[in-house]
């Protein structure tokens, strides 16, 4: 019985309020939804996942290489990789998201035509190579280059924009659990992406989201790919820092 | 061909009730939506879904403009023999899939 009071007097020091509370928006969907997203044969991001799955094994242009080709088994080596996204690139010397590095691999390594964001194919791939990552915690590297962004996306998260003149904060920090209208406010954690939303009834990315909240507050949106989402998406990795990925997720 | 999940259970029993799970990736296009240059969107959606068990029809269904992108149907079959499950699913456009998986009975 010893250890108790020791035990005791260290969990407040383990875990802080914040991260005590944390909630990924899994736990406030109907109990339906979160069926449709626990079964691999109901949850429809799945098809993304097979669809990515050929495209990774299937070379980018005839007798071309295939990401399995230099990547060999996703299972293998990309288990754990989309949680570390969004990452420094050297050689664009800025942050990258992962469907930006998907992007980026296709053009400079396999010399193919560029895939345009939230087309069919990139979020198949993106699906299928963050679906390698389910259950692991996201883990934001500590790479210092990142700090400046990081702390742009923080800037921007708090930033108040639009007609409404609300900033993600107002929403997802200061009212997140209430209700908007007829949904509860998520606390915006990025556990799932690419993911499959209900509303959407499709596959889509963290931009596609991020862009619907801003004309939601009748902000103008970014361009898809602008640095501002990859700042923004470093933030919130770092906010979910060890929460467990479950892409393809299923939302309202 | 569109990706299909279905979901078949295995070690079944004669006599058995089993529920078969089918999911198929389609857009389901209404015919009522007007596209990004105001005209109406061509209806494209997936008509009729018919299962055969062993050479007979034991599940049909008409799909209509109000059904979601990526249709999920279930229903239920008594397992009496071994043999193919046929799912065939026809649309617009000339849409036509089907899949064959086998059932197989054992006491």
């Amino acid at each position: 019985m010893r250890p108790a009071p020791a035990l005791l007097l260290l969990a407040p020091l383990c875990l802080s309020a914040a991260a005590q509370e944390r909630r990924s928006g899994f736990q406030d969907m109907a109990r339906e939804t979160q069926a449709l997203q626990q079964d691999d044969t109901a949850n429809p991001g799945m098809l993304w996942v097979l669809e990515g799955e050929a495209l990774w094994n299937r070379p980018a242009v005839p007798g071309g290489q295939s990401c399995a080709g230099c990547h060999g088994n996703a299972e293998a080596t990309m288990r754990g990789a989309a949680a570390r996204y969004p990452a420094w690139d050297a050689a664009s010397g800025a942050p990258i998201d992962l469907a930006g590095r998907i992007m980026q691999c296709r053009e400079a390594r396999q010399a193919a035509p560029p895939l345009p964001r939230e087309s069919a194919d990139l979020l198949a791939l993106s699906a299928y190579v963050a679906h390698q990552s389910r259950g692991a915690p996201i883990s934001p590297p500590e790479d210092p280059r990142l700090s400046a962004a990081r702390e742009q996306g923080r800037a921007l998260y708090a930033e108040r924009r639009g007609q409404l003149d609300l900033s993600c904060a107002q929403c997802h920090d200061d009212n997140a659990g209430r209700r908007l209208a007829g949904s509860t406010i998520p606390q915006g954690h990025p556990t799932g992406y690419p993911l499959y939303r209900l509303e959407w009834q499709s596959l889509g990315s963290l931009q596609r989201r991020l862009r619907g909240c801003m004309t939601g507050v009748r902000a103008e949106p970014y361009a898809y790919g602008a640095p501002e989402y990859v700042a923004i998406e470093l933030y919130l990795a770092q906010r979910a820092a060890g929460m467990a990925v479950e892409t393809p997720a299923v939302r309202p | 061909m569109a990706r299909v999940l279905l979901n078949i259970p295995r070690g079944v029993r004669p006599g058995e009730v089993i529920t078969i799970r089918t999911l198929i990736q389609h857009r389901m296009e209404t015919g009522y939506r007007p596209g990004p240059d105001g005209e109406v969107l061509p209806r494209d959606i997936i008509r009729r879904f018919t299962a055969t068990y062993d050479g007979a029809e034991i599940f049909a269904a008409d799909l209509s403009p109000a059904i979601a992108a990526n249709p999920f149907l279930a229903f239920t079959l008594v397992a009496t023999v071994t043999g193919p499950l046929v799912l065939r699913w026809q649309g617009d456009n000339g849409f036509d899939q089907t899949e064959t998986r086998e059932i197989t009975v054992a006491p």
